[in-house]
C-alpha cells in the first residue's frame, strides 16, 4: 500500500469537514466540522513526517493540536456568550449584519 | 519514475490491512457527522474519527501525538465539546432541511471540485527522492526526538504557542462570564414569585419526577391527586430529547377506584 | 489736475438713500418719496457747485478727479474706483439730476395713487446715483458699472408693474437686448486693456496714436454695439417700444431724456478711438441714419401716445448717433442736441402722462381728440416741446437738429449729400408724426366714448412740466448762442481744434432747407388729419403702415431669425441632453443598481454563506494551481 494513501485520506477527510462548516447550522457542530479539518490537515503532517524522515511534521501537528485547543475554548466561550443572549445556537440566528 | 508520481514507497502488510479497514470507516464517520441530526451523535461520531486517526498516527511512528490525539483530543476536547452540547445545544435539534437557497448544491460541488482536485495535486505531486521512514529519527524513541525538536529547535514556538494557550484560557474565562447587573435571584425571592403568580396551585413547589420507582425514575412524570401526569416533573432537557417515558400505564384509572 | 471731495457724494446720495428706502420697509412708505426727492434735488445742488467751480477754473483746470478707493490691485494691474468730472461730464450731471428731480416732483403726485411708490422713488434713485457714476467713472470699468446700474434700474422700472405679464415680458426684452450691447462693451475693455494695459479714458487716450488701426476698429464697433443695445439703435431697437410698459415718469426720465442716451456718450466720450478707427465711424454714421428713419417711420402708424413718443426717442437718438459718427465737430452737436432732447422730450412725455392722467390711464390717441381746451396747460407745454422737437426757430430743437444737419452736409462729396438728404428728410418725417400726435391728442372731435371729461393735472405735476418746457424752449439759444457748448466742450472732443472741413453749404442755406422740410412735414400732416378721425385704426391701409404699426417687423424679425432657432436648438439640446447625457448617466447609474442588487445576494448575513465563499475561493485557488501545475 502506498503512503500516499494516508494523504488521500486526509484531502477527503477535509472536504468533508468544508463541507460540514457550510451545511451544518448548528453552531457546535460547525466547530466540531473544524476539528475535524484541522485533523485532517495533521493526519498530513504526521505522513509528511514518516515521508521526509525528520520530525518537524509531527512538530507542527503538536503545535496545531494545541492551537485547535485554543481556539475550541476561546470558540465554545463565544457560543456560549451568545447562547446566554440570544437563547439559540444556530448561526443563522446571528444574521444581523443582513439589516 | 520518481518524477512521474509520488512514489513514496509502501508500507508493511498488517499496515495496509489495518489502513484499508480503518480508513472507510473514518470516512463514514466524517460523512455520518454531516447527515445526523442531533448534535451529540455528530460528537460520538467525531470522536471515532479521532480515534481512528490516532491509530493511524501510532501506525506511522507517531506515537506520542497518537498518545496526545486520545488524550487531549478525543478525551478533553471532546468532553468539552459534550459538556458545553449539555449546556446549551440539546434543546435545539438541527432540522437538515437547507434555508439558503443554493447554498448545498453549490456547497458539495465545491466540496467535490476540491476533493477531486486535492486528490489529483496530490497524485501529480513529485518528491525527487524515496521516503525516508522514522527509524533513525525515532532511535531513541519518538517522545524523546519529538521532546528534542520541540526544545531546541522550535522551543521559541513552544514558548509563544504557550502563551497563547494562557490567553485563550484567560479569554474564555472573561467571555463566559457575565457581569451581574441586577441582584440575584435568591431563595426569597423565588418564594415571593411564587406566591405571587395567578394560581396558588405551584406555591408548595414542583413536584418530584419518579413517584412510582419503578423505573429510572428521573424519566417519569409525577403524579397529581387526580391522577394525572405532571409534565412540570421532568426537565425540559429531557421532554427535548424525548427521553421521557410514558407515565400512562402508573395513572391511575377511575373504574378501578369505583370497583374498590 | 483738480481734485475734489463731493463727487462722491453725487453717487453716495442717491445710493444710500435707495438702499434706506428698500430696506426701510412700509415705516418709509410715509416720506419715503420726499427725502428721495430732496436727495435728487440736493445732488443738482452739487452739480450746480461743481459747474460754478468749474467756471471759474482755467480752461486746462477744469476737470476734477477723485479717487474713491483702489478697487482691483493684481500685480501691475490697478483699477482705483474714481471719478471724474470735466466739461463733458458736468453736461450729463446736470441734465440728470435736474430732469431727475423734476420727475422725481412730478411723480410724487403722479404715483400718489399707487401703494408701492416708496419702492419707485427708490429705484428711481438707484438709477439717478448708477447714471452718475455711468458719467463720472474716470475709466471703462467704472463706467460699466454704472453702465449695468442703469441698466438694472431701467428693467426694475419698466417691469415696476410686473404682475402684469406683458409688462414683465417688457422689463425682460429691456433687459436681455442690453445684455447684447453690454457684451459689446465687456469685449471692448478686454481689447482695450489687451491692446493698452490699461482701462481708463486718460490712459488710453495717451496711446491711441500709438495702437494699430484694427484695434481700435474692433474696440470702436465693439462700444458702437454697447451704444446700440443702451441706445435702442437699429439693430437692437425692439426693446425701447415695449418700455413703454414703465410709469410715464419713467419713460420720460430713462426712455427718453438720459440713460438711452449713454450710447451717445460712450461714443463721445470714446472720441479718441473712433476718430483713429473711420470705418468704426462709417458704421456709425450708418447705424445713425438707419435708425433716424427707422423710428420716424415707426412714430407715424402707432397710435399709442407713449410708443409714438419712444420711437421719435429712438429716431432723435438716431440724429445724436450719426452727429457723433461726423467726428470731432459732430460731438459738440450730438451732445447739444442729447441736451435739448433731453427736455423736450422729458417735457412731452410728463405731458402725455399728465394726458393719461386726466384720460384714466387711456393710451391710444385714437380714444383722444379735443383734450387741448379741457387740460390747456398741458396743451401748451407740450405744444412748446412739440415745436422744439420738429425744429421751429427759435426753439431749442432748431439750433441742435440744424446744426447736425449742417454737419452732415459739409461731410463732404456724396456721403454729404446723403447724409444730408437723410437728416433733411428725417425732419420732415418728424414734423409728420409729431404734428399727427398733436392733431390726434389735442385737436379734433372727441372720441374717448362716455367717459368723464379729462381734467387738468395737479400743480404739482404741472411745475415740472413748466420747468422742462422752460427748458426745451430756451436751452438751444442758451447752447448755441456764440458756440457756448462747443467750446466747452472742445477739450475733451476736438483738442486739435478742428474746423469744419469746407463750407459746402451755407449754414443759412441749411436753415432754410430744414424750415422748408419741417413745413412740409406739417403741412402733410395736417391735410391728412384734418377732418374726423375714427376711434378705430383703419384697417385698409398701405403696407408700409402696416410694417410700421408693427415696429417693421423687427420682432418678427428677431422672432423668426433668433429666438425660433433658439429654442429649436434649446430643444434639440434638452432632448440630447434627457436622452443622451442623461440616459448615459442613468445607464451608469443603472448599471450600479443592478449590480449592487446582485451583489447584494451575496452580503446576507448569513456566517454560512460567507464560508462557502471561501470554500468557492479555495476551490479557485486550486484550479489555478492545477491549471499552472499542468
Amino acid at each position: 500500500m502506498s503512503i500516499a494513501n494516508y494523504l488521500y485520506l486526509s484531502a477527503i477527510l477535509f472536504t468533508i469537514g468544508a463541507v460540514g462548516v457550510v451545511v451544518r447550522r448548528n453552531a457546535i457542530v460547525v466547530f466540531m466540522c473544524i476539528e475535524l479539518m484541522l485533523n485532517a490537515a495533521n493526519l498530513a503532517f504526521v505522513t509528511f513526517a514518516r515521508i521526509n524522515g525528520n520530525l518537524d511534521g509531527q512538530v507542527v501537528a503538536f503545535f496545531t493540536m494545541v492551537v485547535a485547543a485554543c481556539e475550541v475554548v476561546v470558540g465554545l466561550a463565544i457560543i456560549v456568550t451568545i447562547y446566554r443572549s440570544r437563547r439559540s445556537a444556530s448561526v443563522d440566528d446571528a444574521s444581523l449584519l443582513k439589516r | 519514475m520518481l518524477n512521474t508520481a509520488l512514489e513514496i514507497g509502501t508500507t508493511q502488510q498488517p499496515e495496509a490491512v489495518m489502513f484499508w479497514f480503518l480508513a472507510p470507516l473514518s470516512v463514514l464517520a466524517a460523512l455520518g457527522m454531516l447527515l445526523v441530526k442531533k448534535a451529540v451523535h455528530s460528537a460520538l461520531l467525531l470522536a471515532w474519527v479521532m480515534i481512528t486517526l490516532a491509530i493511524f498516527y501510532i501506525a506511522q511512528e507517531a506515537l506520542f501525538l497518537g498518545i496526545v490525539q486520545i488524550v487531549v483530543y478525543t478525551g478533553a476536547v471532546m468532553m468539552l465539546f459534550l459538556f458545553i452540547l449539555m449546556l446549551v445545544g440539546v434543546e435545539s435539534s438541527d432540522s437538515l432541511i437547507e434555508s439558503i437557497k443554493g447554498l448545498r448544491a453549490i456547497a458539495i460541488t465545491a466540496a467535490i471540485g476540491i476533493g477531486g482536485l486535492l486528490v489529483a495535486l496530490i497524485s501529480r505531486a513529485t518528491l525527487g527522492r524515496e521516503s525516508v521512514g522514522l527509524a533513525r529519527a525515532n532511535q531513541d524513541g519518538n517522545a524523546f526526538g519529538l521532546a528534542v525538536e520541540i526544545f531546541t529547535r522550535h522551543v521559541w514556538a513552544f514558548e509563544i504557542i504557550s502563551a497563547l494557550l494562557i490567553t485563550a484560557a484567560l479569554g474564555a474565562m472573561v467571555l463566559a462570564h457575565s457581569q451581574r447587573n441586577k441582584s440575584k435571584f435568591v431563595q426569597r425571592d423565588q418564594s415571593i414569585a411564587r406566591f405571587r403568580k395567578p394560581s396558588l396551585a405551584e406555591a408548595a413547589g414542583l413536584p418530584g419526577s419518579g413517584v412510582y420507582a419503578l423505573h429510572n425514575a428521573v424519566d417519569v412524570p409525577a403524579l397529581l391527586p387526580d391522577g394525572k401526569a405532571a409534565p412540570t416533573s421532568i426537565s425540559p432537557v429531557l421532554e427535548a430529547r424525548g427521553d421521557m417515558m410514558e407515565s400512562k400505564k402508573f395513572e391511575m384509572k377511575p373504574a378501578e377506584e369505583e370497583e374498590r | 489736475m483738480t481734485t475734489s471731495s463731493n463727487l462722491v457724494w453725487l453717487i453716495a446720495l442717491p445710493l444710500i438713500c435707495s438702499a434706506l428706502l428698500l430696506l426701510a420697509g412700509k415705516r418709509a412708505n410715509a416720506w419715503g418719496h420726499l427725502v428721495a426727492t430732496a436727495v435728487s434735488a440736493s445732488a443738482f445742488a452739487i452739480g450746480v457747485v461743481e459747474l460754478f467751480a468749474m467756471l471759474g477754473r482755467d480752461v486746462q483746470d477744469r476737470p476734477v478727479t477723485q479717487k474713491v478707493f483702489t478697487w482691483i490691485s493684481v500685480g501691475d494691474f490697478k483699477v482705483d474706483a474714481s471719478l471724474l468730472l470735466d466739461q463733458l461730464s458736468i453736461c450729463f450731471v446736470l441734465l440728470i439730476t435736474g430732469v431727475g428731480t423734476l420727475i422725481h416732483i412730478y411723480s410724487i403726485a403722479y404715483m400718489s395713487h399707487d401703494r408701492d411708490r416708496r419702492r419707485f422713488f427708490a429705484y428711481l434713485n438707484l438709477f439717478i446715483a448708477a447714471m452718475l457714476l455711468l458719467v463720472l467713472g474716470d475709466s471703462y470699468l467704472n463706467l460699466y458699472v454704472g453702465w449695468e446700474g442703469v441698466g438694472l434700474a431701467s428693467y426694475l422700472l419698466i417691469g415696476f408693474w410686473n404682475e402684469k405679464p406683458a409688462y414683465a415680458t417688457a422689463a425682460k426684452k429691456a433687459f436681455i437686448a442690453n445684455r447684447v450691447g453690454d457684451v459689446g462693451l465687456s469685449l471692448a475693455i478686454m481689447i482695450a486693456f489687451a491692446t493698452f494695459g490699461d482701462v481708463t479714458f486718460k490712459g488710453i487716450q495717451a496711446q491711441a496714436d500709438q495702437a494699430s488701426s484694427s484695434a481700435m476698429t474692433a474696440i470702436g464697433l465693439m462700444l458702437l454695439l454697447a451704444a446700440v443695445g443702451k441706445s435702442a439703435q437699429f439693430p437692437l431697437q425692439a426693446w425701447l417700444g415695449d418700455a413703454m410698459a414703465g410709469p410715464t415718469p419713467v419713460s420720460a426720465l430713462i426712455h427718453a431724456a438720459t440713460m438711452v442716451t449713454a450710447g451717445v456718450y460712450l461714443i463721445t466720450r470714446s472720441n479718441f478711438i473712433f476718430d483713429a478707427a473711420p470705418t468704426a465711424q462709417l458704421v456709425v454714421i450708418i447705424i445713425g441714419v438707419i435708425t433716424l428713419l427707422f423710428g420716424a417711420v415707426i412714430g407715424m402708424a402707432k397710435d399709442d401716445i407713449k410708443k409714438a413718443l419712444a420711437a421719435s426717442t429712438m429716431s432723435q437718438i438716431g440724429y445724436m448717433i450719426l452727429a457723433t459718427g461726423l467726428g470731432p465737430i459732430g460731438y459738440a452737436f450730438a451732445i447739444m442736441h442729447l441736451l435739448t432732447h433731453g427736455f423736450f422730450k422729458a417735457s412731452m412725455f410728463l405731458g402725455a402722462g399728465s394726458v393719461m392722467h386726466g384720460m384714466k390711464d387711456e393710451v391710444n390717441m385714437r380714444k383722444y381728440g379735443g383734450i387741448g381746451k379741457f387740460m390747456p396747460f398741458t396743451f401748451i407745454t407740450f405744444g412748446l416741446g412739440y415745436l422744439a422737437i420738429i425744429g421751429v426757430p427759435p426753439f431749442s430743437g432748431f439750433y441742435s437738429k440744424d446744426k447736425i444737419i449742417e454737419t452732415a452736409f459739409n461731410a463732404g462729396g456724396l456721403k454729404g449729400v446723403l447724409l444730408g438728404v437723410a437728416t433733411l428728410f428725417g425732419a420732415t418725417l418728424t414734423a409728420f408724426y409729431m404734428t399727427r400726435v398733436v392733431i390726434m391728442t389735442f385737436f379734433g372731435n372727441e372720441r374717448w366714448g362716455h367717459k368723464d371729461e379729462p381734467h387738468e393735472s395737479p400743480a404739482l405735476m404741472l411745475i415740472p412740466i413748466s420747468l422742462l418746457s422752460i427748458g426745451s424752449v430756451a436751452s438751444g439759444f442758451l447752447l448755441y448762442r456764440n458756440h457756448a457748448l462747443e467750446y466747452w466742450l472742445k477739450p475733451i472732443v476736438n483738442p486739435a481744434g478742428e474746423q469744419h472741413l469746407e463750407e459746402l453749404v451755407q449754414p443759412i442755406v441749411v436753415s432754410a432747407l430744414a424750415v422748408t422740410a419741417v413745413i412740409i412735414g406739417v403741412s402733410i400732416a395736417i391735410k391728412k388729419y384734418r377732418g374726423e378721425i375714427s376711434s378705430e385704426a383703419p384697417v385698409k391701409v398701405n403696407l408700409l403702415t402696416k410694417a410700421a404699426r408693427r415696429d417693421l417687423y423687427q420682432d418678427d424679425f428677431n422672432e423668426s431669425v433668433f429666438m425660433r432657432p433658439g429654442q429649436s436648438v434649446v430643444k434639440s439640446l434638452l432632448n440630447f441632453d434627457y436622452k443622451v447625457l442623461d440616459g448615459l448617466v442613468r445607464l451608469v447609474g443603472g448599471i450600479s443598481i443592478g449590480a449592487g442588487q446582485s451583489l447584494r445576494k451575496f452580503q446576507n448575513g448569513y456566517v454560512r454563506s460567507y464560508a462557502l465563499m471561501m470554500v468557492v475561493g479555495v476551490l479557485a485557488l486550486l484550479i489555478t494551481v492545477w491549471l499552472m501545475s499542468s
